[in-house]
């Protein structure tokens, strides 16, 4: 019975993920056991490099467990590229706002990286209300909103707004930057 | 009784103007935040944390049991008016929920939703009181090694039980682990902390939690969106008739006993107790052949089991420290950076706070419940905001959580890398509730594996403790050896039945 609801939601969400480059199988995946194999080496590497400190006390000492780890890792890496190379591919995930028809749009994905990274190196120099607003205009126009002066003031609103509530009013840590003492 | 005086306790520290005030605050910007597309209750209460970053304790506790309720509640009004659920354990509230709303019955469908909601929590949150001690009792009784076997437990038991793709779970929960190594480790030394000093302290759950189901969803969603937002139902005020309670107030019940007792196992989860209350009312319907398009029965047991359930998540959650689903996972992060350790001692040590979390469960159920009947037509319009707002305010809010946590800009990178992470485990289809859990959960593991051997001298014989770690092996060894069964056993047995 329970399968039966299941192949039921199944069916509803795969109806429009029909990419053509799915016949011949998500090639896509192996990047992912690269990735895991990378990371697998990597936590060894790092594990060999601390120093072996047993004692009494701490029979299994601190490079046990990322050992365990690593070797598990690059062994999930092999499963996961014999399970690929059988035909195996996870359902990608699909939602309200998501349409799997096309394929992926790299350049708003960039954008939007850009956005944030940009964020990430204004915060402390401009503060949050001017880096804040930066992400929310920046971000709207990646996604493909055209209103630039009405986004303007949104995004304006939005971080005055977050700064006076959670940073004044809440003690939340937020930098004010450049407008210290102006705010 | 001694939990009823205590409780009695808890309601009076709530009882204070200001204190309500937060609970309906909580409440409203839970459900606010809830029924935006795209976000399920976990990533709600992961975005609304650091708005209790500046308060005390008890008054942060009484927010979050609001914002907890809301983001539930919201989550269910998504998938009646859209059909898509936000987190896995409403797939089933959406099948004829959604049904009823395109057949017109979406007030119906929400009304039975929110009033279910608040039966099954306003029971579970009462088992909750009821069975807290009796798990506390037992819990203080465990060993070292007995908790090792849990967290082994709730590890197989999110990657296997949930999902359908064992090697895809593992790796979730690995990357989740690797991730929980990363910082000073309990001897001093420093662990994949590539030398940067920030890194010392482990990556903040928060941080992680909000890049994996907000960046990483934002991202998503910016690669794939839909240039046509998807139909919403209109819905007016929601009622039901004498009807609709007739066939309703027997499944909520139901649904909360099957909810209540999955979400208290540490193996549990929702998904499992709400398929089961869908296909006992499709069995005990007296309308069976509206089943598919639209029967209430359908929206008002699963809705029930899914609240039931998260009830009875913060059984393991609070007596243990083990969070069984995404949502119980934040929560638990959420203890931890007000200082708080869940766990047997969490009872003796903050007697007062668990209380007053308690008694802030049932008022914000109830709030939610005189709240959300009223302003569901405004919540439905919420659907209808511009996707680039929504995922704007998204990623808004994210960097502004995440970086209120330690106020250092390196956490906005360790942000975007996770949320580069998340896009590509919802490319892969990776399930995403592995991670969190091993994130959490890792260290601790590692903590009381490493406790263990150190009470046996190194030697593995250490591991298994007594009574309690014989037991929680055998489960592992069930819920890992149940496919195998379920192949040679069960369905040769159900094909020579049906022969």
């Amino acid at each position: 019975m329970s399968s039966e609801v299941k192949d039921g939601l199944k069916d509803e969400r795969t109806v429009e993920d029909s990419r053509p480059s799915r016949e011949g199988g998500d090639r896509a995946q192996y990047g992912m056991c690269a990735f895991l194999a990378l990371l697998g080496t990597a936590v060894i590497v790092d594990a060999l490099g601390i120093e072996r400190v047993t004692n009494g006390t701490d029979p299994v000492g601190p490079r046990a467990v990322p050992l365990l780890l690593g070797a598990l890792l690059l062994l999930l890496a092999v499963l996961y590229a014999v399970d690929v190379a059988r035909g195996g591919r996870g359902e990608p995930e699909a939602g309200e706002d998501v349409d799997l028809s096309q394929g992926s749009d790299w350049r708003t994905v960039l954008l939007l990286i850009a956005v944030f990274v940009a964020n990430a190196l204004l915060i402390e120099r401009l503060g949050w209300v001017i880096s804040g607003g930066l992400l929310f205009w920046g971000t709207a126009f990646a996604l493909g909103n055209r209103h630039y002066i009405r986004n303007l003031l949104i995004s304006a609103t939005l971080s005055l707004t977050t700064f006076y509530a959670f940073a004044i009013g809440l003690g939340v840590n937020l930098p004010a930057g450049v407008l210290q003492g102006i705010l | 009784m001694d939990n009823l005086n205590n409780l009695m306790q808890g309601f009076a520290d709530v009882m204070d103007p200001m204190n309500l005030l937060l609970a309906l605050i909580g409440v409203v910007i839970g459900t606010a935040v809830g029924v935006l597309p795209g976000i399920g209750p976990a990533m709600t209460v992961a975005l609304l944390l650091p708005i209790t970053y500046g308060m005390e304790p008890v008054q942060a506790f009484i927010m979050f049991a609001g914002i907890f309720y809301g983001g539930m509640y919201g989550g269910s009004t998504t998938s009646i008016l859209l059909n898509t659920p936000g987190e896995s354990s409403s797939v089933v509230t959406a099948i004829e929920g959604n049904r009823m709303a395109k057949a017109g019955r979406a007030a119906q469908a929400l009304a039975t939703a929110a009033i279910g909601s608040f039966v099954a929590g306003t029971i579970g949150t009462l088992l909750l009181v009821l069975l807290m001690p009796f798990v506390v009792d037992f819990a203080v009784s465990l060993g070292a090694p007995d908790y090792f076997a849990l967290m082994l437990l709730a590890f197989i038991a999110v990657t296997s039980v949930l999902g359908s793709s064992r090697i895809r779970g593992l790796i979730s929960l690995l990357l989740g682990l690797t991730i929980g190594v990363v910082g000073i480790d309990q001897s001093g030394q420093q662990r994949l902390t590539l030398g940067i000093p920030q890194l010392a302290d482990g990556i903040d759950v928060v941080v992680v939690a909000v890049g994996i189901f907000a960046v990483g969803e934002a991202l998503w969603v910016a690669a794939h969106l839909r240039r046509r937002p998807a139909e919403v139902i209109p819905v007016g005020r929601p009622w039901m008739g004498k009807k609709d309670w007739q066939r309703s107030w027997k499944p909520w019940l139901r649904g909360t006993a099957y909810g209540f007792p999955f979400g208290a196992l540490p193996a549990g989860g929702a998904e499992i107790p709400t398929f089961m209350s869908y296909i006992t009312e499709k069995r005990l319907s007296k309308h069976p052949e509206e089943f598919g398009k639209g029967a209430i029965e359908g929206v008002a047991g699963p809705e029930a089991a899914n609240n039931a359930s998260a009830a009875g998540t913060l059984v393991p959650m609070l007596a243990l420290g083990l969070p069984t689903n995404a949502t119980a996972a934040v929560m638990l992060a959420a203890f931890q950076s007000y200082g708080i350790q869940p766990g047997p001692l969490l009872l003796d040590r903050e007697a007062s706070l668990v209380w007053v979390l308690i008694a802030s469960l049932f008022i914000g159920n109830l709030l939610l419940l005189l709240l959300n009947l009223p302003l569901a037509p405004a919540w439905a319009k919420l659907l209808q905001i511009p996707r680039p707002y929504l995922y704007a305010g998204i990623l808004f809010f994210a960097t502004m959580g995440a970086y209120a946590v330690n106020a250092q800009p390196l956490d906005l990178f360790i942000l975007l890398s996770l949320g580069l992470l998340g896009f590509a485990m919802r490319r892969f289809g990776l399930p995403v509730l592995p991670l969190i859990v091993g994130v959490i959960l890792g260290p601790r593991a590692e903590l009381q594996g490493r406790r263990s051997l150190q009470l046996s001298g190194g030697e593995l014989s250490g591991l298994l403790g007594g009574p309690v770690s014989y037991t929680v092996y055998t489960a592992i060894v069930l819920v890992l050896v149940w496919p195998l069964i379920r192949r040679f056993v069960v369905r040769p047995l159900r094909a020579r039945s049906a022969a």
